[in-house]
This record gives C-alpha cells, sequence and structure tokens, in this order.
C-alpha cells in the first residue's frame, strides 16, 4: 500500500492551489456566478495550460502521458476545484463526456473530439436524465428511429449539467427495446435549450429534441450498448464529484475553525464552548473518512471489475453525501447568522456540497445500489 | 386523561373552517401552498380580514381587543388558518411588542399602539441582535443617551442593529439599547420604540443564501427618540425582554405549519417517481416521511400538553419553550430537506422567477419545474430555524443549566 502522492501529483496539486488563491478568488467566484456564461473562459485555457483538461486521456489524443491520468489525478484535481468553488465544466466536459469518448468512442471520434477537449477548444454535456426519471439510468423515453443511414432524435431531457456552454451533447435514445448514445451538435435544427443556473451558481439545461436528424457517424459504441458505457461514465463523475466535496469539506472546516477562534460572545472565543467543540470535531472525523471514501472510489473507478467499480463508487457516494450533509449544515449552524447569508463563501459551500448530494444518485439511491449489491455477493 | 377534542372544540373548529372558505382570499392561499414570494400588502391584507371578523389578535386578552380564546382554542386557529394556506400572522407586532406593551406599557403608550398593531396599520420589527451582540443579547451597545431640551426630552440613539426580519416594510422598530454602562450588563439596557421614518435611520439589505431579501442591517445616526417612547423604566429593559422570551410558547412550535409542509411532502412523493413507481411507495424514502411523522406526532401533543397546562396556571418556568423551540425548528429543516430530497435532483435549477405569484410554470421546462422550482431554496432558507430566536444551542444550555442546574 501506498498513500503518497508521486512528485508530478504534488506539483499539480500546488500549482492549482495558488491558480485558486489568486485568480479564483470568492469575489470573482461570486462575479462569475451571476454572469451570463457562469463560468470563466479564461480559466478554462488556464486549465488547459495546466494539462487538467487533458489528464484522463492517453497521449495519442492529446493527453499527458501514455495512458492517460488515473483516477487518483482526477481526484486531486477535483479537490483543488472544489476550495474554489471553481464554476467551469469540469465535470460535465473532462470526465464524464471526455471519458465517456475515452471508454466508448470509435477512433475517429476519439481523434476528432478529445485533443479538442485537451485544447479547451470544446465543451460537452451528456443529456442522459429525462424527466420523471429520476435517477434509474435506464429511463430513457427519448426515441431514435433509423432514417435513411442515420437516425431522428425526439424527446425531452432534464437537467443537464453544462448544457448551455456545450457545443455537443452526447444524448441517449431508444431505438426499439434497446438505448444508444449519439453526439449530437448542440445547436443542430430542432434542438431547444431552456438554460438555467442551478442552485449553487452552476449552468444546466432542460433540453427538447424535435425531428434532430443525425448520420450513422453519430452513433457512440455499439448500438443498443448505452447502459454501460453510461455506467461507467457516471461512476467516474461521481468518483470525482466526491473529490469535489472533499475539498469542499476541508475548506468548510477551514473556515469554521477560524470563525470558532476569532468570533467572540460572552467575552470568550466561541470555539471555547464545549458544545461547539465537540461538532467541530465530528465535522473532522466525518472529513476525514469521506477522504478515505474518496481514495477508495479514486481507485477503485479504474478497476476492470464492473461491478467491483460500481459498487465502490456507490458505497463512496452514499458515505460521502452524509458527511458532506452534515459538515455543511453545521457549518452554517456554528456560523450563526453569518452562515446564511449570500456574502461569505459558507453558504456558497454549504449549497455546492447539497447540489453535489443530489447530483447523479442521492446518499439513499446510492445506499441502495450498495445494499442490493450485498445480495450478489 | 383524554387526548380527543371535545364537542365544543369541534364545532369551534367548524367555525374557524367557514371563515377560512369564505374570507381567505384564494390569490394569498395560491401562493402560501405554492411556496410563493408574500408581499407586504398579503400580511396586511389578511390582518385586516381578521380584524374585521373579531380575530386580529388571537392570544390577547379582551380587554384589549383580543378574542380571549383557550390555548387549546388558539391551537385549532393556528393549525386550520396554516392547513387552508393563510400567511403567518407575523409575529413582530402581535406576540412579541403588544404583551410588553400592555404588562409595562402606560395606557398612553397601549392605546398608542395597540389599536394599530391589531388593525394592521403598522408594522413591526424587532431590533435586539447587533453584529457583535447575537447569542450574548446582554453585551448590545447601541447607545441612547437622554437629552433634557425644551422642545421636549429625548433620547440620541447610535449604533447598528442587525438581522432585522422584514425590517425594509417596518413602520415602527422595538429596540434593546444601552443606556448605561455601569453595573451589570443586564442592568444597563433600555426597551424603545423607534418610528422608522425618524432621520438619521437607515435600513441596508442583507441577502440570504437563497437569493431573497428578508433580513437587514438597520444603522442609527443620531436618532431623536421621544422619551415618551420609552417602555416602563430606564434600564429595566432587559427583565421585560425576558418576559417577552418567556411569555409566548403558543406557536412557537410551529406545529400547523409543519403539518401542512408535511402534507405537501407527501404530495410531491405521491407525483414523483421512482422505478417507475410513485417515490412514497420507495420503502427507503417512506420512512424518512414516518420518521418526521413520529417527530410531529410527539410534538403536537407535547405542545398541547404544554398550552392546556399554560391555560390551567399550573406551569412554573421550566425548559417547555426551550423544547418546542428546538424539536419545532429540527422538524421544520427536516421537511424542506425531504422535500427537496424527494425532488431529486430536479431541485436543482435555480429559477430566480419561480417565486412570483405570476409564475406558473415555464413552456420551455419540463413539467416538473411547475411545483419543483418554488420549493427548490428553501430547505437553504430554513437553516436559519435552528439559529435565530435564541439559537439551539442556547436553547440546550437553558435547559442544562437553567433548568437541570448542571
Ligand atoms: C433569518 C434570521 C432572522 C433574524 N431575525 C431577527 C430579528 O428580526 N431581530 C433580531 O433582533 N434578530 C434577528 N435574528 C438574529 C438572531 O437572533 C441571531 O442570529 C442569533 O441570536 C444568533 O446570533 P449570531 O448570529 O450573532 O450568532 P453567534 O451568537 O455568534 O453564534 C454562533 C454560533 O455559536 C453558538 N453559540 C454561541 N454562544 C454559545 C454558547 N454559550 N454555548 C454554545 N454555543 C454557543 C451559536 O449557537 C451559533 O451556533 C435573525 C437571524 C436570522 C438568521
Amino acid at each position: 500500500m501506498d498513500f503518497n502522492y508521486t512528485e508530478e501529483q504534488l506539483a499539480l496539486q500546488d500549482t492549482l492551489r495558488r491558480f485558486i488563491a489568486r485568480d479564483y478568488a470568492f469575489e470573482h467566484r461570486r462575479a462569475l456566478a451571476k454572469s451570463a456564461d457562469g463560468f470563466d473562459r479564461q480559466a478554462w485555457k488556464t486549465f488547459a495550460d495546466f494539462g487538467i483538461l487533458a489528464l484522463p486521456f492517453p497521449e495519442e489524443f492529446g493527453g499527458i502521458s501514455e495512458h492517460g491520468g488515473n483516477a487518483v489525478d482526477t481526484m486531486l484535481v477535483m479537490e483543488m476545484l472544489g476550495r474554489g468553488l471553481a464554476l467551469e465544466p469540469y465535470v460535465p466536459t473532462v470526465v464524464l463526456c471526455g471519458g465517456l469518448i475515452r471508454d466508448a468512442g470509435s477512433s475517429a471520434q476519439k481523434e476528432a473530439l478529445l485533443p479538442a477537449i485537451a485544447g479547451g477548444e470544446l465543451m460537452l454535456a451528456l443529456a442522459h436524465f429525462e424527466p420523471g426519471a429520476r435517477y434509474e439510468l435506464d429511463h430513457v423515453a427519448t426515441t431514435a428511429t433509423a432514417k435513411g443511414s442515420g437516425w431522428q432524435l425526439d424527446g425531452a431531457k432534464a437537467v443537464v449539467l453544462g448544457a448551455p456552454s456545450a457545443d455537443k451533447l452526447i444524448v441517449s435514445a431508444r431505438d426499439g427495446k434497446e438505448i444508444s448514445l449519439f453526439l449530437i451538435d448542440a445547436k443542430a435544427p430542432g434542438v431547444t435549450l431552456r438554460a438555467y443556473p442551478t442552485q449553487d451558481g452552476a449552468r444546466a439545461a432542460d433540453i427538447k429534441l424535435a425531428n434532430v436528424t443525425v448520420g450513422a457517424d453519430a452513433l457512440i459504441g455499439t448500438a443498443g450498448g448505452a447502459l454501460p458505457i453510461v455506467e461507467r461514465a457516471l461512476d467516474y463523475a461521481n468518483a470525482a464529484l466526491c473529490a469535489e466535496a472533499v475539498g469542499i469539506m476541508s475548506a468548510l472546516n477551514e473556515v469554521t475553525l477560524e470563525y470558532l477562534k476569532t468570533r467572540k460572545q460572552f467575552g470568550v472565543p466561541i470555539g471555547k464552548f464545549q458544545a461547539l467543540q465537540h461538532r467541530m470535531a465530528d465535522m473532522v472525523i466525518a472529513t476525514e473518512q469521506a477522504r478515505s471514501m474518496a481514495t477508495l472510489a479514486a481507485v477503485r473507478v479504474d478497476s476492470r471489475d464492473a461491478a467491483e467499480r460500481s459498487r465502490s463508487v456507490a458505497a463512496t457516494k452514499a458515505y460521502v453525501t452524509q458527511s458532506a450533509r452534515l459538515v455543511g449544515q453545521q457549518a452554517v449552524q456554528l456560523h450563526g447568522g453569518m452562515g446564511v447569508v449570500d456574502e461569505l463563501n459558507v453558504a456558497h459551500y454549504f449549497k455546492r456540497l447539497t447540489m453535489i448530494g443530489l447530483t447523479f444518485g442521492d446518499a439513499d439511491y446510492h445506499l441502495g445500489k450498495f445494499s442490493d449489491s450485498l445480495l450478489a455477493a | 386523561m383524554d387526548l380527543n377534542f371535545t364537542a365544543e372544540e369541534q364545532s369551534f373548529r367548524e367555525d374557524v373552517r367557514r371563515f377560512l372558505r369564505a374570507k381567505l382570499p384564494a390569490e394569498i392561499s395560491r401562493k402560501v401552498l405554492g411556496g410563493k414570494r408574500l408581499e407586504k400588502d398579503d400580511f396586511v391584507r389578511w390582518q385586516q380580514i381578521l380584524h374585521a371578523q373579531g380575530w386580529g389578535a388571537v392570544g390577547w386578552p379582551t380587554a384589549f381587543g383580543g378574542t380571549g380564546w383557550n390555548a387549546v382554542q388558539q391551537h385549532i386557529f393556528d393549525e386550520e388558518c396554516s392547513d387552508a394556506g393563510a400567511p403567518l400572522q407575523l409575529p413582530f407586532g402581535l406576540k412579541m411588542v403588544a404583551p410588553v406593551i400592555m404588562a409595562f406599557g402606560n395606557p398612553a403608550q397601549q392605546q398608542r399602539f395597540l389599536p394599530r398593531i391589531i388593525d394592521g396599520s403598522d408594522w413591526w420589527c424587532q431590533g435586539y441582535s447587533e453584529p457583535g451582540s447575537g447569542s450574548d443579547l446582554a453585551s448590545l451597545k447601541m447607545r441612547a443617551v437622554r437629552v433634557n431640551s425644551p422642545e421636549g426630552d429625548h433620547y440620541v440613539v447610535n449604533g447598528q442593529k442587525t438581522w432585522n426580519t422584514l425590517g425594509q416594510y417596518a413602520d415602527w422598530i422595538f429596540c434593546l439599547v444601552r443606556t448605561s454602562t455601569e453595573g451589570r450588563q443586564q442592568e444597563g439596557i433600555s426597551f424603545l420604540l423607534i418610528d422608522m421614518k425618524t432621520p438619521g435611520i437607515t435600513v441596508r439589505p442583507i441577502i440570504m443564501l437563497d437569493g431573497e431579501h428578508e433580513i437587514n442591517e438597520v444603522w442609527f445616526e443620531d436618532v431623536r427618540v421621544p422619551v415618551q417612547n420609552l417602555i416602563g423604566e430606564e434600564n429595566k429593559g432587559w427583565t421585560y425582554a425576558k418576559f417577552l422570551l418567556g411569555h409566548e410558547r403558543t406557536g412557537i412550535a410551529g406545529v400547523g405549519r409543519s403539518k401542512r409542509e408535511l402534507k405537501k411532502l407527501k404530495e410531491i412523493a405521491r407525483k414523483e417517481t421512482a422505478n417507475g413507481r410513485p417515490l412514497i411507495e420507495d420503502q427507503r424514502f417512506r420512512d424518512r416521511i414516518a420518521q418526521v411523522e413520529l417527530e410531529l406526532m410527539a410534538l403536537e401533543i407535547t405542545n398541547l400538553r404544554v398550552i392546556s397546562a399554560e391555560g390551567e396556571k399550573k406551569l412554573a418556568p421550566g425548559p417547555e419553550a426551550s423544547i418546542l423551540k428546538i424539536k419545532g425548528s429540527e422538524i421544520q429543516q427536516m421537511l424542506t430537506e425531504l422535500q427537496m430530497q424527494a425532488l431529486g435532483h430536479y431541485a436543482l435549477p435555480w429559477i430566480e422567477e419561480a417565486l412570483d405569484a405570476a409564475w406558473t410554470g415555464d413552456a420551455l421546462m419540463e413539467a416538473y419545474a411547475d411545483h419543483a422550482a418554488p420549493l427548490s431554496g428553501r430547505y437553504f432558507n430554513f437553516r436559519k430555524t435552528t439559529i435565530y430566536g435564541g439559537s439551539n444551542e442556547i436553547q440546550k444550555n437553558i435547559i442544562s443549566q437553567m433548568i437541570l442546574g448542571l
């Protein structure tokens, strides 16, 4: 066993930490959340320069190492992006869609898309979940009807993260019984977006597809083979979100600890009150436990054994979400009135943690998934 | 022992229901039940309607225009109003400053202020907290210096209050101010009523984490307040403030509103689906609903026990108010959290206009948004309930130190 980061990993972590401190201060982030794009295009270019947009891709497709970075690299990046509450659509574009194309795309697709993602020129979003689907992966009512050598897509998608800035969408649709994935242009005729901010300041959209025609080359993976591909990509995304949550939780613990030491009531710092000391201790314990689980997920998500991979990610997402709930709620509580104002980062960390918990399966969904896996064992 | 309502109480309930059916404006109840933003006018209009019925201040003695209802009747009234979607009668005038004016104000103050509270003419806000004095309220610093002058004796007030709920609408603010820095902190505090239109007062909004403007900072710069606006004696304000805290037990548990929100939670859980079935059929989620319902059942009976004992004047000062505050706020938070969880990722969109009464959905958005969007931010907003009104940590200190003697 080895729990240490490599030299390169530590260097990357350091670079990102400095970037967040210098170029991504909270006030800047607040302004970004209210801007039209909802994120910083300049930061995206910087991410390309840092190489993190290329992180999970092999060298031949614009990546930085022979086989591409592993999920531990992604974990480290996500922790830092979490600290900065970065609004850039890193998970939708790089982790989710980039990972999906890396694992299931044809050579032509990989050549066309991955280097463009790596270079910061292309953004993607996964349009999979639908109204009424909740978190069920196979609930897809959007249809793919064979038309000429290609397909026609019709249907509706809900809360597609990163869609407003996406150049292309990966859409799941059902052809008879089976579900397939298609790459479409976000501006293709027949695609209507209703874009909106999410509770945590990011951007998403509901999407309507009406008579959207695509060629044969739009298919990703095999016809009817979408589910295992989507599941794997979402496992990567969830592992990344858990790492982001851990980054946020450590940052929240730091600001809360600082507050306990500086805020005075009854003539003493409130950190002198034992009730709050114990609460703070619980927050630190929860964060360390969550960090352990996020590490486990980062290592196991690269596993070739799909059952093991999914089971570990489900366990992690359930556990980290529960820890994040405790840390987020208590950080707000210990700040008193200052915890519920828009002006401080505390509430924004809390909101982001909460939204992570609702994205790609909540704690109950993942606990259920893990719990069901006990029957299979 | 009998946990049933008597026949008279049942028929009282029917009267309240009939009244609500006839008089509660539909455009107001639609807002309340749909989780929409209420305007000042909604609160005022409802207060006027209640006042016209003679029900403007259910907790007041009849001498001041109250109903004289007993605690159980007040509970029934609260439950029915909540269920029907009536706006909350804001506590600041009716339940906070009015009892203090009745108990410690002089007849002139009572005649001047109470009728305008009960008929909805004056909007009151509470000016206790300061940036440096939240839980430790007695450390407050806002200064009031008495000046005797030929134009009339007055106080000159300087300092800052904060977190004032709906102070942006207020005609009046009741403040704890420092009139002496000698002796114990508690002994240098006075209770002042201040007209918000007085020169030198500035109200600045504080935007909350859900993006809403519900609280404010209020700054005072050489604000002249006539001595006629002092309640009781100078430097006795702390006693009056404490009286207020211990006085009001009915209502703080919020049982009526929580029952309504529980009902709403079940509605959402019937509408949303999991695995192709209504979410409420999902055992894991249904158990969560069941658990909060147990909490609420217990609280309802605790609440009734407390207020009945109070009615019979059997109640020594005890931990009751703190128990009701702690459990009531925790349940409100559980309910908003479960409503959000029931919505799942459909709670992510932040549709700013969804809180407007006119918003009934968005043609470009999927149908889930109609019910999800107005509710989405409430979980965040409701974190306030364990912080304000004496934080839950402070309530537990009261129980453990003042009541249990630890
Ligand atoms: C939405 C909202 C509306 C409000 N409306 C009003 C209003 O209309 N008028 C008004 O006057 N005030 C209002 N308040 C203020 C409210 O009463 C205070 O926020 C509250 O008293 C806590 O004070 P604080 O925010 O300064 O937190 P602090 O007192 O600084 O507390 C910070 C943390 O320390 C804890 N703590 C403090 N002392 C102890 C102790 N001895 N033991 C253990 N834990 C302790 C607290 O519980 C909290 O978790 C409102 C607040 C909010 C959030």
